[in-house]
């Protein structure tokens, strides 16, 4: 049974990004694609996800405005930001932004799931404050 | 820099110093000598001149005298009455009161007949000198001075002879007169030890007995001053040297006066001030070259600290650019080698979640396969390592401040090397001094760069060996100054300018990422300190480390 959170992995690398959301599948994950910023905000208009994995670096909209925007619509969405390398200030402005975490390509499947359900309960906590 | 350019532009420096010193210093000396040397000559040839004309007047006044004398006599008396011997002596007598250079007095009629004559030869008298020079020139001049001459007496003396008439008659009154009273003249301008005076006639043929220069009657051994009419002085090298001559003529009977001075003697006031002045030349060449030689060391050891100084902050800053251009670059293609990392971390992984779903048993194949993800997972890693510790290098992370006390740094970082250090016989000795200041920095980026150099030196060592860690702290600097010294291999010329640069390292294919050193080289550059590297090969390697108290 999958578990009940919904993950949508935005990177413009077809081939990470695919491997990465069958492997997450695999792992009975609700995980979808983007391989754009904006893909990704179109399908989380119809779509509504817990935790997003941005890649920071991509043509167009790239992983800092797509989190400004993500948090925007739904501040309660947490989004790890996933870089290829390690430039603090991306990641300093993506945490500043609110993003969960931030981690470095490449990644271990089991630590980016771990991380993703950190995200998730957190969120779970938020919202339950919220409330 | 090079040590000869340095040692030529010193060489410059010095010439051009001592040219522009030395230059003015010979021309004034030997412009003031010139001006001194020629004044004082012209001054010795002024008395020369002087002495000369003096002597020569006082010999002509000797002639003029006599001649008056015996003319005076010849006008106020008639040869009948000097014919008279009694009388003539007794004139005669009158005239040596007066002066004893007289020696006779004779009376010679116009045919030449010697009539009278008074003195210490009365043969004489009778004697005709119708032939004789000197009646002839008496007769045809009316006064006739003679040269010196030895003739019947063997002594020098010369005579006087004057011509008078009565009426159609002439008679010559003629006095002899012993030379001793010229040559006494003459004698009064011998100057000094080597100063000389003498006569000559018109042949050249001396008249005076000379002090050096020749005997009575023969040629002077000097340039020949027979022709000289008027008075002149001048400079003549002869055999025995330079001489100042100083040549006159006698206006009464044209015989030369020659005074000869030795300048040795006269200049003696010139050539003492020409020694002064050399001296004082000499002293002041001294004391110039000294005083330049001197300062332009001073000078040039300034230049070369200077130049040392700038050339280490040179070093300082190429390092320190050549750092950032290589961290730009290991973080582009850290990102770049990451991304397709990722990929085929992801694949792998793919391929050993389904490999999961598989019975391995079934197919011996599927075991290998599953091997082979392993190994392909298992690189992934090890490549991401090395980026991300490229990553790491590049990153410009905020060290946190805080109050750190290095002597414990250092021990903590000694003591979890321990184990290490003992299993290879390493003897790793702190010297720490006990009242360090605390200084405000990241003790665990400190800890980092500790562990990555002393790590570095249980390397280099291998096995058997001495580690040195001392600290002090610079007063003047405010600085701590932490040296970590090995008594490994060392590290050769050429490759001691490339240890801190990524990817430099001596181990083996593997062993080492060749990151260490570039690490530590750019935590202790943020930190706001300072590194640096001595090495000998064959006696080990210090590194020092200079940190800033804040």
């Amino acid at each position: 049974m999958a578990e009940s959170f919904n993950i949508l992995i935005v990177d413009d690398e077809n081939d990470f990004r695919e491997t990465l959301v069958k492997r997450l599948q695999k792992r009975r994950m609700n995980v979808f694609g983007a391989e754009s910023g904006q893909k990704a905000l179109d399908i989380m208009n119809k779509l509504i996800f817990d935790v997003v994995v941005l890649d920071v670096k991509m043509p167009g909209l790239d992983g800092i405005e797509t989190l400004r925007e993500i948090k925007k619509k739904n501040p309660l969405v947490e989004v790890i930001l996933l870089t290829g390398h390690a430039s603090m200030e991306s990641g300093v402005e993506g945490m500043n932004l609110g993003a969960f975490d931030y981690v470095m390509k490449p990644v271990n499947i089991d630590d980016l799931l771990e991380m993703i359900r950190q995200a998730f309960e957190r969120k779970m906590v938020q919202e339950e404050y919220n409330k | 820099m090079d040590e000869r350019y340095y040692k030529r532009l010193w060489g410059k420096i010095i010439l051009t110093t001592l040219g522009f010193a030395l230059i003015p210093l010979f021309t004034l000396g030997f412009s003031i000598y010139s001006q001194f040397s020629s004044s004082y000559s012209a001054k010795i040839f002024e008395n020369l001149k002087t002495l000369a004309e003096n002597r020569r007047s006082s010999i002509d006044l000797f002639f003029d005298e006599r001649v008056a004398q015996l003319i005076t006599i010849a006008q106020t008396h008639s040869m009948k009455q000097l014919s008279d011997e009694a009388f003539l002596n007794k004139v005669f007598q009158t005239m040596q009161t007066r002066s004893k250079s007289y020696i006779d007095i004779g009376i010679i009629d116009q045919e030449g007949n010697h009539l009278a004559y008074i003195g210490p030869y009365p043969e004489l008298k009778g004697v005709n000198y119708n032939k004789e020079d000197w009646f002839q020139s008496t007769m045809a001049g009316g006064v006739y001075i003679s040269d010196v001459f030895l003739g019947y007496r063997k002594f020098p003396h010369f005579i006087i002879s004057v011509m008078s008439r009565e009426g159609e008659k002439s008679w010559i009154l003629r006095a002899t007169i012993n030379s001793e009273i010229i040559d006494s003249i003459v004698r009064a301008a011998q100057i000094g030890k080597k100063g000389d005076a003498f006569i000559i006639n018109k042949r050249n043929i001396l008249q005076t007995t000379p002090r050096f220069s020749g005997d009575l009657f023969g040629h002077p051994k000097t340039p020949d001053f027979s022709k000289t009419v008027e008075t002149h002085v001048e400079e003549i090298k002869t055999e025995g040297g330079s001489y100042f001559f100083g040549a006159t003529q006698i206006t009464n009977n044209h015989w030369i006066l020659v005074v000869k001075e030795d300048p040795r003697e006269q200049l003696t006031p010139l050539l003492r001030a020409r020694t002064i002045a050399v001296f004082f030349l000499f002293g002041g060449i001294v004391v110039i070259v000294l005083g330049t030689f001197l300062t332009t060391r001073a000078m040039m050891n300034q230049l070369i600290k200077s130049q040392r100084k700038q050339a280490v902050s040179e070093d300082i800053m190429v390092q320190s650019s050549k750092m950032a251009a290589l961290g730009k670059m290991a973080a582009g293609i850290a990102h770049e080698i990451n991304n397709p990392l990722a990929v085929i971390g992801e694949k792998a992984g793919w391929i050993k979640d389904l490999l999961s779903d598989e019975d391995l048993t079934q197919n011996p194949n599927l075991k290998e396969v599953e091997e082979s993800v392993n190994k392909i997972e298992y690189h992934v890693e090890r490549a991401k390592k090395v980026t991300h510790r490229l990553l790491g290098f590049a990153r410009r992370m905020e060290p946190s401040q805080e109050q750190v006390d290095i002597n414990k740094t250092l021990n903590s970082t000694v003591d979890f090397l321990e184990n290490e250090s003992r299993y290879r016989n390493i003897d790793i000795q702190v010297d720490p001094q006990s009242d360090l200041p605390e200084i405000t920095s990241d003790s665990s980026q400190l800890q980092q760069v500790f562990l990555n150099i002393i790590n570095n030196a249980i390397d280099a060592i291998g096995k058997n060996g001495e580690i040195h860690i001392k600290t002090s702290f610079l007063t003047k600097r405010k600085e701590i100054k932490i040296e970590i010294n090995d008594n490994g291999p060392g590290i050769p010329k050429e490759d001691i300018t490339k240890i801190f640069d990524p990817f430099y390292t001596t181990k083996e294919v593997g062993k080492g990422t060749g990151l260490g050193l570039s690490i530590v080289y750019s935590i202790i550059e943020k930190l706001g300190g300072r590194i640096m590297v001595a090495s000998e090969v064959g006696q080990g390697t210090t590194f020092t480390i200079y940190l800033p108290l804040k």
